[in-house]
């Protein structure tokens, strides 16, 4: 009874109550982590152990998925493989046990790039407007600032498909389909609501005196701004830019139907890895683990700024 | 580099400035770093956002084909929302939409919440777990879904061999079948984003000071009336807004419901954006497909401002 009535006191949670809550959380941990686990042994399985029955544990790993992820393979007869001669590299020697050739590199570097090159350009527009949007909104009078607010986040209440209608036809007449800088503005302006109220909560937290005192010490109001406030909201900048990052990195439904060849992200593109008799299992999971490894370590690297960020800055601590 | 160009606008406007006017323009010159400041957002979401948000508008009263850009467009009235409004099928698109936001809401909060509770009573580690628990959440929910339609191949998956080491049910197609489908989206959200609600639980609790509980104490109160009388009306912000943002997210679901189940078997997964891209870019309706944007965007719209009422009564 004495354990069960200090149960809710802070920090005073008996041993036994904390073995308990231990075992639950560290249980839901390890079950939650079985499909991520699951998924990056797969990316080092050959595709019959992918498939196999009962799913093997155990299995010996192989860089064929990884291979397959990078390259395109053809079929070939035994005897114009031996007319290649041996082998060059370790990864023509993998391919070629399988009875194929490397036929050219695949498109997933490309994809790649592209994921990249978009996500850093709409992250880096998205943080520079924000930045000066969230300063205004935090320092000066606005006009309509708090419908202005709101006006923005109700932008993210659009369903991405609906969205995605009228910049289609849009984008078809000032000829940015299927271009990065098209797909760097459309994610500017989805990640600037976020980005706003993101940083004017960063803003709000500086004291203006130290702004106050920089004008009375002969700054201008810009000089002020780049020289006080902005090294002060470093850390939000860096925090607000990741998140950016990752929304970027993992959009989806815009990609598939904005994008078809040129500037199509990773997203879209792993789901149609295909290997011969269906998906290829193992590059599929090589893809997967190679795209969401960057954004496992973000998460690790943000955690204690995770809060803020998912949820617009409306909680902050 | 920008900030550079920045600054010396800023030198360029001050040596502009006769001294005497100086103090009045101040107060100007406030004013237009204030719009100067803002509108380059303002612009962009007015093009990207605003204009398009009005031309959905416009082609949902036309019966415009994007497929076709030759054809002649037809102002049609209201028959477009007619026809949504009217017709079955897009009712039972509104019901699997339901079902699975109330499912994934129901299970997530209550499985968020259980394990808040358990990360606060702050056992050692909890830190490094919790961080662990956190992952799934950042992922790209499209490869999300792309990587769990392997984990449920019925003979071969994981999910279907674990769940059979406890009790011999036989394989599992959870994709192909028609009882189980919904239940598989609800599980991958809900694997994908307890974790969401149990941090901003988590939140909630931290926010509690420890002095409730001592008074509580003071005066006998039991385990379960603490919970009820202290916990739950101090958290209960926190959950309130934890399911305005996911309900927000889960009503527009796409990406991950796509990549598993592309809204299959039949039409038993195919949650309203599913059906909306259906109709906008495969059957190219897009003046219907705009009607039923509009449609979602109202009801999104609607149902959220009658939560946040609720949400600012809870609050206050």
């Amino acid at each position: 009874m004495s354990a069960r009535s200090t149960a809710y006191s802070v920090g005073e949670s008996s041993t036994r109550t904390k073995w308990i809550a231990a075992v639950l959380v560290i249980g839901y941990a390890l079950v939650a982590m079985i499909p991520l686990v699951w998924i990056g042994m797969t990316g080092f399985k050959s595709p019959p152990d992918s498939i196999a029955y009962p799913p093997k544990v155990f299995f010996e790993p192989t860089l064929e998925g990884y291979v397959n992820l990078f390259t395109t393979r053809s079929r070939q007869t035994d005897e114009y493989i031996e007319s290649l001669g041996p082998p060059q590299t370790w990864y023509d020697e993998l391919v070629r046990e399988r009875n194929m050739v490397i036929t050219g590199p695949s498109r997933f570097a490309d994809r790649y790039k592209n994921s990249i090159v978009i996500g850093f350009g709409s992250t880096f527009l998205a943080v520079f407007l924000g930045t000066l949007a969230a300063y205004g909104f935090s320092r000066f009078k606005v006009p309509l600032k708090d419908d202005l607010l709101f006006f923005i986040l109700s932008t993210r209440m659009m369903p991405p498909i609906a969205v995605a209608i009228p910049i289609f036809l849009m984008y078809r007449e000032l000829g940015l389909s299927d271009t990065a800088l098209g797909m760097i503005l459309l994610y500017t302006a989805v990640n600037l609501s976020l980005a706003v109220w993101l940083l004017k909560g960063f803003v709000d937290e500086i004291p203006r005196e130290y702004e106050e005192a920089a004008v009375v010490d002969g700054y201008t109001r810009f000089q002020a701004f780049y020289k006080v406030v902005l090294p002060q909201m470093r850390s939000g900048i860096a925090a607000t830019a990741i998140f950016c990052l990752i929304f970027a990195w993992n959009e989806y439904a815009f990609a598939l139907l904005l994008t078809s060849g040129e500037a199509q992200t990773a997203p879209p593109f792993i789901p149609i890895i295909i290997g011969e008799g269906g998906l290829d299992w193992p590059a599929v999971a090589a893809g997967t683990t190679v795209f969401l490894l960057p954004v496992v370590i973000f998460t690790v690297l943000l955690r204690n700024q995770l809060l803020r960020g998912i949820t617009f800055g409306a909680i902050r601590k | 580099m920008s900030g550079g160009a920045m600054e010396s606008v800023a030198d360029a406007a001050a040596r502009a400035t006769p001294k005497r006017m100086a103090g009045r323009l101040r107060g100007l010159s406030d004013r237009a770093i204030a719009w100067l400041f803002i509108s380059p957002t303002i612009v962009l979401l007015l093009a990207i956002n605003i204009f398009p948000l009005l031309w959905t508008v416009y082609l949902s009263f036309t019966n415009y084909r994007a497929n076709q850009p030759g054809r002649e467009v037809k102002w049609i009235g209201t028959r477009n929302y007619e026809r949504l409004l009217g017709s079955e099928d897009v009712w039972g698109y509104m019901q699997a939409t339901a079902h699975f936001l109330v499912w994934t809401m129901v299970l997530q909060v209550v499985i968020g919440l259980g394990l808040a509770l358990l990360i606060n009573r702050g056992f050692r580690t909890s830190g490094f777990w919790t961080t662990v628990i956190l992952i799934p959440m950042m992922l790209s929910p499209a490869v999300v879904g792309t990587f769990w339609t392997y984990l449920y191949q019925p003979q071969t998956g994981i999910f279907s061999y674990i769940i059979n080491t406890f009790a011999e049910v036989g394989a599992l197609n959870m994709i192909g079948s028609v009882s189980l489908a919904p239940w598989a989206i609800v599980i991958v959200d809900t694997w994908m984003w307890t974790p969401y609600i149990m941090l901003l639980c988590l939140a909630g609790l931290r926010s509690i000071p420890p002095y409730l509980y001592e008074a509580a104490e003071i005066d006998r109160a039991n385990a379960l009336q603490k919970f009820w009388y202290i916990t739950l009306p101090r958290i209960l912000p926190f959950l309130m807004l934890a399911v305005l943002f996911r309900g927000i997210e889960n009503f527009k679901m796409f990406d991950m419901v796509v990549e598993l189940t592309s809204g299959g078997p039949g039409s038993t997964t195919e949650l309203a954006s599913i059906n909306l891209k259906r109709e906008a870019f495969e059957k190219w309706r897009t003046g219907y497909a705009s009607a039923f944007a509009v449609i979602l965007f109202v009801t999104v719209f609607g149902l959220a401002s009658i939560y946040v009422k609720a949400l600012n009564r809870v609050r206050s």
